[in-house]
């Protein structure tokens, strides 16, 4: 095991992790703010991959693949929110969890028949096809470097959204007292379509970027769900500060665990069994991490409403 | 009361269904009719936890895919021979149903105490999410458990052995299953009413409330969980039988929602609603899938119509209609 080796591997950890927190960014807002349990946000990112792919697929630009992707993806989150899930804000998480759950099911078949049973290829910009040397001895490809950049990018936009605009002002008084809100006369209905509108942006950017990485299948959505729930829970819900550490926190903790339990156990163990136990361990770490950090804090490390 | 009466007539049709299905030659409706069985029995388990203890589990499915795999991974060691397990004790396979299925149970049991220890600290929302990272963590477990067929699955040599009781023959598990999930539903009608349902159901309306009476309710929550969870794992030693085969689609977590649609369905804190749900469901998948093959495509929109129109549940508007309180 050499140095650059664990260099490299944190470096895909910190991809993966900003991964992570572009998808758990959206997810955490419309729980924090609208106290929606959205399972639908999968299905966001996996509608983004999908419209990316088959725009990028006609056109060969992948760029123009993102920008229809994003909108349309924003367009659909707001569609169901106006339809359906403004609805069930005013319900229990058990309602939330079925209807959206159905939706998921919904949303599987719809592109299962649009665009096939077949995993889609989507490649990244040519111009990020190359490799950057990063250290000396150690180039890193540019396209998950940019990966870290766009994470980087929207943490800051987040920031200056939900902390120094109106809008964000709105927000943030609407998650802390809806009434008193809509009495100063401010629209909270069509508030609240806008912040799903940018949760399912969210959603679909991460599902785009996770496209040329990773295949754009149907269900691919649900693995990510359920990781981005247990950045949401570790980072502490509703607070993107803590999605952003808790992201990068489950980033780092699958990749390094993927990559380096393997060389652990082979230093005691045969290597037949070594691989077996590490494989699991590896795919079981994010979960033990969750519950180590749950049991030092039940509300996550940054919960947003302490 | 009409509730008896309906009550009997399901009875009549409990019984009659597998000779009226052997004389019609329709075999198969034997079948289909011991996997609602089981999977009523999931749904009692999880509306015990969900439905009367207010604790919403996304995970129900990890304790009925480990009742599933003790009894696949107990049979496999018996048809082969080797032991399980030598050290401290040797644990040697075994394919007889007395002892097979209440480890299961133990089993299920157990990971419950474990899990439900850590979830329990938490509550609401964190309580659904991380349930749902356990059954996650378990499937994933079973994914890289090689030895036991992996993602592939493992299948059984044969069903369990039960004393007189011939269970490849589908009409004898039939009423075995049949008669498990009565005095199921017979020991959760006594448990409901006795002092620790009634902490239980107080504790789901108001936990600090009960806490401010003097009640340990994360104690009385953590044992309905493993109660919760044993039960389940029942379930799941049954339908390893059904089916004689596991594979960690058992624990999918697709299938924690459907038990929790089941319960839904059928009427949350009911005693029959699961049973109903359970029934519901079953006939509605199949029915959908016998009209298109995308019949996920229609069940997905109901079942968010029923979220939103139906919140009662089958079950409990029908009792309600017919002027009952179970």
């Amino acid at each position: 095991m050499s140095p650059l080796l664990i260099i490299e591997q944190l470096l895909n950890g910190l991809q993966l992790g900003f991964m992570l927190f572009v998808m758990a960014a959206g997810l955490t807002l419309v729980l924090g703010i609208m106290n929606l349990v959205n399972l639908a946000h999968g299905s966001l990112y996996m509608i983004g991959a999908f419209v990316a792919a088959s725009v990028a697929g006609a056109s060969g630009s992948f760029v123009l693949g993102l920008l229809v992707a994003l909108p349309v993806t924003a367009l659909v989150g707001m569609a169901l929110e106006m339809t359906v899930l403004r609805r069930l804000y005013e319900r229990d998480h058990l309602d939330q969890v079925l209807a959206t759950f159905g939706m998921i099911l919904f949303f599987n078949e719809l592109t299962k028949i649009i665009w096939g049973p077949r995993a889609l290829f989507l490649d990244g910009p040519r111009w990020l096809a190359h490799s950057i040397e990063v250290l000396p001895d150690l180039s890193y490809p540019a396209y998950r470097l940019a990966i870290i950049v766009i994470g980087l990018v929207i943490a800051a936009g987040l920031y200056v959204l939900i902390s120094k605009t109106r809008l964000g002002m709105l927000i943030r008084a609407g998650a802390s007292d809806r009434e008193m809100v809509a009495a100063l006369g401010v629209n909270i209905k069509s508030l609240y379509t806008w912040i799903f509108g940018i949760g399912a942006l969210l959603a679909a950017l991460a599902g785009v970027l996770a496209g040329p990485i990773y295949a754009v299948e149907v269900g691919m959505g649900e693995d990510i769900l359920i990781i981005t729930f247990v950045v949401v829970i570790v980072g502490g819900i509703g607070s993107v500060r803590g999605a952003l550490i808790g992201g990068l926190l489950i980033g780092l903790v699958d990749t390094t665990c993927r990559a380096f339990l393997p060389f652990i156990f082979r230093t005691f163990l045969p290597p037949s069994s070594a691989d077996g136990i590490s494989a699991s361990l590896a795919s079981m770490s994010i979960y033990i991490f969750m519950a180590i950090i749950l049991t030092w804090r039940p509300k996550g490390l940054f919960p947003a409403h302490a | 009361m009409p509730s008896r009466i309906a009550l009997a007539f399901v009875s009549i049709i409990a019984i009659g269904l597998p000779f009226a299905a052997a004389a019609g030659g329709e075999d198969y409706l034997i079948g289909i009719a011991t996997r609602l069985m089981i999977f009523a029995l999931a749904g009692i388990s999880l509306n015990l936890i969900v439905g009367y203890g207010g604790m919403v589990s996304f995970g129900h499915a990890a304790f009925f895919g480990i009742g599933a795999y003790v009894v696949a991974i107990m049979s496999q060691h018996a048809l082969y021979g080797d032991p399980l397990l030598l050290w401290p004790v040797e644990i040697s396979g075994s394919e007889s149903a007395l002892v097979v299925w209440p480890l299961a149970m133990a089993v299920a049991a157990l990971f419950a105490l474990v899990i439900g220890a850590i979830c329990l600290r938490t509550g609401g929302l964190s309580f659904i999410m991380i349930t749902l990272a356990f059954a996650q963590m378990i499937y994933f477990f079973f994914t890289s458990l090689s030895e036991y067929g992996g993602e592939d699955g493992l299948s059984l040599f044969q069903r369990s052995s039960a004393g007189p009781l011939d269970l490849a023959d589908d009409t004898q598990f039939y009423f075995l299953t049949l008669a498990l999930v009565i005095l199921v539903l017979f020991l959760q009608s006594r448990l409901v009413v006795s002092r620790f349902g009634r902490v239980l159901q107080g504790i789901r309306d108001n936990e600090s409330r009960m806490q401010a009476l003097g009640y340990p309710t994360y104690r009385y929550k953590l044992t309905a969980f493993v109660i919760s969870g044993s039960l389940a794992g029942l379930a799941g030693a049954l339908i390893a039988n059904q089916t004689e085969f596991v594979s960690p689609s058992f624990l999918d977590w697709h299938r924690s929602g459907e038990f929790l649609v089941i319960v839904i369905l059928g009427g949350l804190g009911t005693l029959f609603g699961p049973v109903v749900g359970a029934g519901a469901y079953l006939l509605l998948e199949e029915f959908l899938s016998q009209v298109t093959e995308h019949w996920m495509l229609i069940l997905g929109p109901i079942l968010v119509l029923i979220v939103l129109f139906a919140k009662q549940g089958l079950w409990g508007s029908l009792s309600r209609r017919m002027g009952s309180h179970d």
